[in-house]
């Protein structure tokens, strides 16, 4: 840090408050149930994240969080803990009850982006968000050639150049490590690892400056898994892109993220940077979780 | 004659119903309006969306021309001109130029239509991007959208694969600018004769319960690439062997005795005509 920078405020995250996030996540909460007063008063207590009176499940509830420019940030959190959910009504794929985010690069970050239309909305992932989802079967057309799936959020853009999109679908494949004689495969036909690897190329295809990963080397391999986030570390070394990072294994977030949030039934419970946190856990249930790491 | 039903099949509520979806068709070009498809005495899947719109807005003084893939003779356009004949006792040609409502499967006559014709198609698979996505309620909030990435992936997947796009017929266009819509199966021959087109066209599927409407004068656009433009099929060096007419859509037949493979007009009806002209003029000289 230089010595004029010094004299800045510092947060309790580290990160300088005079540089701006570029994406955050202001009280997002989102249920799935009715509800009722008694679970609408956020000091009464809920069973895990299900309410005793009327069933409903808060599966986030008051979540904030905001990931600076370049800074990869984790979450982690057993399942059932609300971590796809954030994913999910971040990229706009799971309407949140309430909240805001926003981000830097729509409107200097002063409007909402879930309260867009949505067009608006489409725009913005295309433009913006790179998702990579935990099941490749749900990010990716399975029975599009790997190059289809790659171009299909330049067509959204609204390219209309087969050649241009075929060249940068080759040189994406090529950056993880895909064999160019595969690229009109479906990714039916390939490996786990591959898929995996195929929907980041697809997350990648218009430059995005913010990537959501959820859980992406879950159920991979070691090695594969080791290969996979060699990558994403490269991509962030590389192209400079922040990322919001979701997995239940803190091997994982221990190797990607300098910040990270710990989630149990809907809720952050313990934030902080990453060393942090797993060496000196205060709450309870992270220490259980630290201390369970084989 | 002792007349068994009302005119033209239907009650006039129903007509009424048919019509109002016609006209909210015509009124937003290419969008797709769910109507409550009848029961009718031929099966789903036989013509029973574009035989609903004919009987909807037939009248007396109609002079009709049905089709199917451009044949006048064969079974479909037999048995609906049956039909229509019986409940109506409107006139039938088989001559285009003669014909105020045209019923057609898959084909646009090669005589260009006036603003005094309607085109009626049959349409099995109303929706363009159902190959994409099988949710009805997804495909509405598409178009609602206009999100029509799903219809140029289609395209690009087909050029990735196959080196260019393949679609032999149902080529997807874009209606005034807004609309993604199947045109029928109609071969990528006949796509212009959708564009800016005279006459108004006219699409119903009977199966998926929808009407949907090309007004005359209206801009109806093929997808395609900047690098990989929209192509119809070329019949280049190819003539009719019946009439010799050439740059029509022709068919491919083999002669079954020698083997030979030959070519033939796919429009009897225009086929015939020509023939005609060329046996009189003959009988003059």
């Amino acid at each position: 840090m230089s010595a004029s920078k010094t004299t800045a405020p510092v947060t309790d995250t580290g990160a300088l408050q005079t540089e701006r996030p570029i994406l955050s996540i202001e009280s997002l909460s989102c249920s799935f149930g009715t509800g009722c007063p008694f679970c609408a008063k956020p000091e009464h207590e809920l069973e895990r994240n299900v309410c005793p009176r009327c069933g409903t499940v808060h599966a986030l509830r008051d979540v904030s969080l905001e990931v600076y420019p370049g800074e990869i940030v984790g979450i982690v959190g057993e399942s059932g803990s609300g971590k796809s959910t954030l994913m999910r009504c971040v990229s706009f794929d799971q309407q949140a009850s309430s909240g805001a985010v926003r981000t830097a690069l729509v409107d200097e970050g002063a409007s909402n982006i879930l309260a867009c239309s949505p067009q608006q909305k489409r725009a913005i992932r295309n433009a913006f968000f790179g998702m990579v989802y935990q099941n490749p079967w749900l990010g990716l057309r399975m029975d599009f050639s790997s190059l289809s799936n790659i171009a299909e959020q330049m067509i959204a853009a609204g390219c209309r150049n087969v050649e241009q999109m075929r060249a940068r679908g080759l040189s994406l494949l090529e950056k993880v490590n895909i064999p160019l004689s595969r690229a009109t495969d479906p990714p039916r036909v390939f490996s786990g690892g591959m898929q995996q690897r195929v929907q980041i190329a697809k997350a990648l295809s218009n430059n995005p400056p913010i990537l959501l990963l959820d859980e992406v080397t879950t159920g991979l391999d070691l090695s594969v898994q080791a290969t996979v986030l060699d990558l994403v570390l490269a991509l962030r070394r590389d192209l400079d892109v922040s990322m919001l990072v979701v997995s239940h294994d803190l091997g994982v977030i221990r190797m990607l993220a300098q910040r990270s949030a710990v989630m149990l039934d809907g809720r952050i419970i313990e934030r902080g940077l990453t060393d942090q946190i797993l060496e000196d856990p205060q709450h309870r249930y992270t220490q259980q979780l630290v201390h369970s790491l084989l | 004659m002792r007349q068994l039903y009302n005119f033209a099949f239907f009650d006039e509520g129903s007509k009424r119903e048919i019509r109002r979806a016609i006209l909210k068709g015509i009124a937003i070009p290419g969008y797709q309006v769910p109507f409550a498809s009848r029961e009718m005495p031929i099966g789903r899947g036989w013509g029973t969306g574009g035989l609903q719109i004919t009987l909807a807005i037939i009248g007396p003084d109609e002079v009709l021309k049905v089709i199917d893939q451009g044949h006048d003779g064969s079974v479909n356009a037999v048995n609906i001109k049956k039909l229509i004949v019986a409940t109506t006792g409107v006139e039938i040609t088989d001559e285009t130029a003669r014909a105020s409502l045209i019923q057609s499967r898959h084909r646009i006559p090669e005589v260009p239509l006036t603003a005094e014709q309607v085109l009626v198609l049959q349409v099995p698979t109303p929706e363009p991007l159902r190959d994409i996505e099988p949710r009805e309620s997804e495909t509405r909030r598409l178009h609602a959208e206009a999100d029509y990435t799903g219809a140029w992936l289609g395209l690009f997947e087909q050029v990735v694969r196959y080196g260019n796009m393949t679609t032999g017929a149902d080529h997807p266009v874009l209606v005034n600018g807004r609309y993604v819509m199947a045109p029928s199966p109609i071969p990528r021959f006949d796509n212009h004769k959708l564009n800016n087109a005279a006459h108004l066209t006219l699409l119903g599927a009977g199966r998926e319960k929808k009407i949907y409407a090309v007004p005359p004068w209206t801009s109806v656009v093929s997808l395609d690439f900047e690098d990989y433009p929209f192509a119809p099929e070329t019949f280049e060096g190819i003539r009719c062997r019946v009439c010799g007419a050439q740059g029509v859509y022709f068919d491919e037949l083999t002669d079954p005795d020698t083997g030979e493979v030959f070519h033939q007009c796919n429009d009897t009806s225009y086929c015939q005509t020509r023939r005609e002209a060329q046996t009189r003029r003959e009988a003059q000289t």
